[in-house]
């Protein structure tokens, strides 16, 4: 085997071994963010509860992606998360498009949804969006329940065998 | 009476040279670690010998380990996507091909790939220079012969394995990639994107790299020193080599065990 082409392989195999080293702290292990080129617009929309949303997740629209999730962040004054959406630019959406934070099935991941309005006025770069609807939290629509079960249970009405889960949670 | 006393004595006798032989081999491969790393500072100032011994058992290696890397992740994502779906989660297939390849399965079956591939290869080669006493003829000639032959190896093996399981993880993940996103088609970027949040770049990915430095370091000292180690004789070498690799799966996989119950105890 020839010394040069013994130091090429050689050479190949160090640099790909350290470029796959590199592969996995920095895209896997997101070491630092990496931007994909630019390519449409971006809008903002406030929500009181994100619940797990998280960035680059999907935006879709009638169930077509559309777009991803930019960056969340909590405004410190008015303690909203102030999520920021990517949308490409062949997607435009009129002013009073409503955002919602919707699950797709009941344990996966959560993804931004864009219902249309009426406004013949499009969304343009770095504007925001008016309307928006937060996460449903599983813990606080259980709670509710729970809450509402016991005050009927105390009530004196009919608790429809639901009362051992009552009782667990009166005060 | 006087028998069975005897037998069981003799028993005894047996366990005890068993255990003394291991420890007496566990101290020789100490001492050959240690003469081994003094050694190497001639290997580090010639750097020809060195990049023979890593086409040797980098490159030579690279095909296989690539390969499986692929078709493993492949099967990660497959199977993976078997139970995820019954959840609805399948969005977290990059979590877990991810996950599994960086932190156990990349070091490990890259290790083990590595110790039959090249750990076998560097024993026989050495065992065989011990067989033909190459290496007497070395001494002879005031060229010493864990300088001149094991060092190279040795720093090859050390310097090629966490690249490879580092190559073996990303090739796992692309193939990951290829059946999640382009086969059954989950969102990409939900693949990406749930990965990234999931994985540590310290917690995760340089613990798997220092997995695969401890696993390299162990492998490459048990494939030089059996090689080194070996009865000079055809038979010899042939039971050196197929020790090399017993001994080199039980390692990985022991150390394997005590390195994750360490590195990952607060996740368990």
């Amino acid at each position: 085997m020839n010394k040069r082409t013994v130091d090429l392989w050689v050479g190949i195999f160090v640099a790909i071994g350290i470029a796959a080293l590199f592969f996995l702290a920095l895209k896997v292990g997101n070491l630092l963010n990496f931007k994909e080129e630019k390519n449409g617009y971006e809008v903002m929309v406030r929500f009181d509860n994100i619940g797990n949303l998280k960035a680059r997740a999907p935006v879709k629209s009638a169930g077509v992606v559309v777009g991803r999730v930019e960056r969340i962040r909590l405004d410190p004054k008015t303690y909203e998360a102030t999520v920021r959406i990517h949308l490409e630019k062949n997607f435009q959406f009129p002013k009073d498009t409503i955002a919602t934070i919707f699950t797709s099935g009941l344990l996966g991941e959560q993804f931004v949804g864009l219902e249309a309005g009426g406004d013949s006025v499009m969304l343009q770069d770095e504007e925001w969006i008016k309307k928006s609807q937060s996460a449903i939290q599983i813990e606080k629509l259980i709670s509710q329940f729970l809450f509402n079960q016991a005050q009927s249970g105390s009530n004196g009405a009919p608790a429809n065998g639901n009362a051992p889960a009552a009782a667990g949670v009166k005060p | 009476m006087n028998g069975f006393v005897t037998g069981v004595a003799n028993w005894f006798i047996g366990i005890g040279e068993a255990t003394r032989g291991g420890i007496t081999r566990l101290g020789f491969a100490t001492r050959f670690l240690l003469a081994v790393i003094r050694a190497s500072g001639s290997t580090f100032l010639r750097p020809r010998l060195l990049i023979k011994e890593l086409y040797h058992a980098g490159v030579l290696s690279l095909i296989i380990v690539l390969m499986s890397g692929l078709f493993i992740g492949m099967v990660l994502a497959l199977q993976g996507y078997e139970t995820l779906v019954r959840f609805g989660a399948t969005e977290a297939m990059g979590v877990l091909v991810a996950l599994s390849l960086v932190r156990e399965l990349g070091p490990v079956v890259a290790g083990l790939l590595f110790a039959s591939r090249a750990g076998s290869a560097i024993t026989a080669e050495i065992g065989l220079m011990k067989t033909t006493e190459q290496l007497a003829a070395m001494e002879v000639m005031a060229v010493d012969p864990v300088a001149r032959v094991v060092a190279p190896r040795f720093w090859a093996g050390v310097i090629s394995l966490p690249l490879l399981a580092a190559l073996f993880s990303t090739l796992g993940i692309y193939g990951g990639y290829l059946v999640g996103v382009k086969l059954i088609g989950i969102d990409g970027g939900a693949f990406w994107g749930q990965m990234q949040a999931a994985v540590d770049w310290r917690y995760d990915v340089l613990n798997g790299v220092i997995k695969s430095i401890v696993f390299a370091v162990a492998v490459s000292l048990i494939a030089v020193f059996e090689g080194y180690d070996a009865t000079p004789t055809a038979e010899g070498v042939s039971a050196a080599t197929t020790r090399t690799v017993v001994t080199s799966a039980l390692v990985i996989l022991a150390l394997d065990f005590v390195l994750t119950v360490f590195m990952f105890r607060g996740s368990i």
